[in-house]
């Protein structure tokens, strides 16, 4: 966007003119105000040079309509408005909705996943363990439409009912229902790194008479924190990234707010909400694939972690490489 | 035993059963939503799935009717999906397992690009199809053959995009499945004189087409069930008639229940229908998902 008052002044009919100026000897040091060769490079109102007036034109416009503002200061600002008068890109409420529903998901997701990836792999019995573990592999495999269509209808209402919170679709409910994708993802890569430890380190426990649930919490869950680690980064990232149950469950509106009994919005949740109506190739259309490029930025960093430090931590561990 | 047991101090055994008991209330606890959640939309919508219900289409602005329409678009898309998506990743499998020296510097990337792949949200597939598919290649397609049909959002579009999402699933099972095929046999067929080529396609295929058969099952299901991809990518929430060409939009039974449950004008009214079409797509992929699970469960025994 070139700033109107930019222009206008360079070619501005009160300018010095061309013939006012006293023409200076070559060589000699003259200011721009009175060359008037270089009228293009002086500005009289402000007595800047054009590299500055680069430099400040966002401000200088700002003032002169403060609706238009420039992308990179309406998307820090903290309103999500993108259609109507003036558009307003700000992503704030989206992070902030983004992180609130995706902590309360972890919080309840990891723990769960954990303990019951430590039940199914030392405390259960063998026929209890043929059930549990395809269980809760299967809610892996259940669509994400389904469990936000059980968080909005059924869900939802209990959790009121319960609580008595005022609003029925808020970061809570949306936190549950996006916990009910992350466990089994967290349940079964911690599964994996629980079971990878060599069955030796269990066996010494044992034999230097630990009893079964302190080898299991004291030895075999610290031997295998890297891959568990792992499960809980992999989960943030199902959680963070997460569409339909967080357009479902979570309310989806873009409050600047921290409350988790409030509704929130996430950024996945704005990207499938308004792409549909967008105008292809306007600027809010920039703006959701912007978002677009965010999510998949965190979960390749995600994954670059997980990939490159905690499974060479892993196998360091127990091969000694 | 019992002698040794009783050596240990009360609280610490009442901390070791708290431990356990607390893992296990986990366990169940997880078991216990699923069950919760299965057993809502079974007593919600049991009674909804009925041949009408499959056989039909909406009607009355889809507060009525059936879901054939999105039936007959899912099973489109899945089949157009693994048309385009099973080769591909076989044959990346193929390379990883086969050709490539593990330790070498493009297949780790190949394998690091795979499981970035894996993690990538789904939304950020359906963007990807919008720019890369539709405006790119749909609108070049259209420049080149002087067209206009595939420059929008179409049943084409939408396999393609999901093809991409679920070439890691298919990857990841069929590299398995050809590891899981026995050394000796690569090796006598070299003996014999086959080239790498034939013992690949004569000896190491048909030992792996289970794992094929399950890749293709686990994408099958992971894309008959995912919304957030295909979006803005050729689906639609009301068609009179079921494609017949795949540059035609299309209905899905996801996206179906998305519509119904959030932007239908009466959105208690097609309560029983929402449940049913709930029942029917949990149902698909659950069975989907269950068979892949059993096949593979036996070639791991194998």
């Amino acid at each position: 966007m070139v700033p109107e008052t930019y222009g206008s002044d360079v070619e501005d009919p009160t300018a010095p003119p061309a013939e006012s100026g006293e023409e200076g000897a070559p060589g000699q040091f003259i200011y721009a105000s009175k060359n008037p060769h270089y009228p293009e490079i002086y500005n009289p109102d402000t007595g800047l040079l054009p590299a500055d007036i680069d430099r400040i034109s966002t401000n200088s416009s700002d003032e002169a309509q403060p609706e238009q503002r420039p992308l990179a200061n309406n998307l820090l600002s903290d309103t999500w408005q993108p259609v109507g008068e003036v558009p307003k890109f700000g992503i704030l409420p989206l992070l902030i909705g983004t992180a609130k529903t995706t902590i309360i998901a972890i919080l309840i997701g990891a723990p769960l996943g954990i303990l019951a990836a430590l039940y199914v792999a030392f405390f259960a019995k063998r026929w209890v363990r043929e059930i549990v573990k395809p269980g809760i592999e299967l809610l892996a495999g259940f669509p994400s439409v389904v469990i936000g269509f059980f968080c909005l209808v059924t869900l939802a209402s209990f959790v009121q009912d319960i609580t008595g919170m005022p609003y029925r679709l808020n970061a809570i409910v949306g936190g549950i229902g996006l916990s009910l994708a992350v466990i089994p993802i967290v349940f079964s890569i911690a599964e994996d790194a629980l079971s990878a430890v060599p069955r030796t380190l269990h066996e010494a426990s044992l034999a230097l008479g630990s009893t079964e649930w302190q080898t299991a919490y004291r030895v075999m869950l610290p031997a295998a924190a890297p891959g568990v680690f792992a499960a809980v980064l992999l989960g943030v990232g199902r959680a963070f990234g997460e569409t339909m149950i967080a357009i479902m469950a979570t309310g989806n509106a873009p409050l600047n707010s921290w409350s988790p009994f409030e509704p929130a919005r996430t950024v996945a949740a704005t990207i499938g909400s308004e792409m549909g109506e967008v105008v292809w190739g306007s600027e809010h259309y920039g703006v959701l694939f912007f978002l677009g490029v965010l999510l998949f930025v965190f979960s390749f960093g995600l994954n670059a972690i997980t990939e490159l430090y905690v499974k060479k931590r892993f196998i360091k561990r127990f091969q000694g490489q | 035993m019992n002698s040794i047991a009783n050596t240990i101090p009360l609280p610490k055994r009442l901390l070791g059963f708290f431990a356990v008991l607390l893992a296990a209330t986990a366990a169940f606890a997880v078991v216990g939503v699923i069950l919760g959640m299965v057993g809502t939309f079974l007593m919600n919508g049991g009674t909804g799935v009925t041949w009408t219900f499959l056989s039909e289409f909406p009607r009355n602005n889809n507060t009525e009717g059936g879901i054939w329409p999105a039936l007959a678009g899912t099973t489109f898309l899945v089949l157009l999906m693994t048309i385009l998506g099973v080769p591909i990743g076989t044959a990346t499998a193929i390379y990883l397992t086969e050709f490539a020296r593990q330790d070498s510097w493009f297949a780790r990337s190949v394998r690091f690009a795979v499981n970035t792949l894996a993690g990538v949200p789904s939304i950020v597939f359906g963007l990807f199809g919008v720019g890369f598919f539709i405006q790119f290649m749909g609108t070049g397609i259209d420049g080149f053959l002087g067209t206009s049909s595939f420059g929008d959002g179409s049943l084409l579009w939408s396999s393609a995009t999901l093809a991409v999402l679920t070439l890691p699933v298919v990857i990841v099972s069929v590299e398995e499945s050809l590891k899981a095929v026995p050394r000796d046999l690569r090796e006598a067929s070299l003996a014999l004189g086959a080239t790498r080529l034939q013992t690949i396609v004569k000896v190491v295929l048909p030992n792996s087409v289970t794992g094929i058969l399950t890749g293709s099952i686990l994408a099958v299901g992971r894309g008959a069930g995912e919304v957030a991809a295909i979006l803005f990518v050729g689906v639609t929430y009301s068609s009179s008639s079921i494609p017949s060409a795949v540059t035609e939009k299309f209905m899905h039974l996801g996206y179906h229940l998305f519509v119904l449950s959030t932007q239908s004008p009466d959105v208690d009214k097609t309560l029983p229908l929402q449940f049913a079409t709930t029942l029917v797509l949990l149902g698909l992929t659950f069975l989907l998902n269950l068979t892949a699970i059993l096949i593979r469960s036996r070639l791991r025994k194998r």
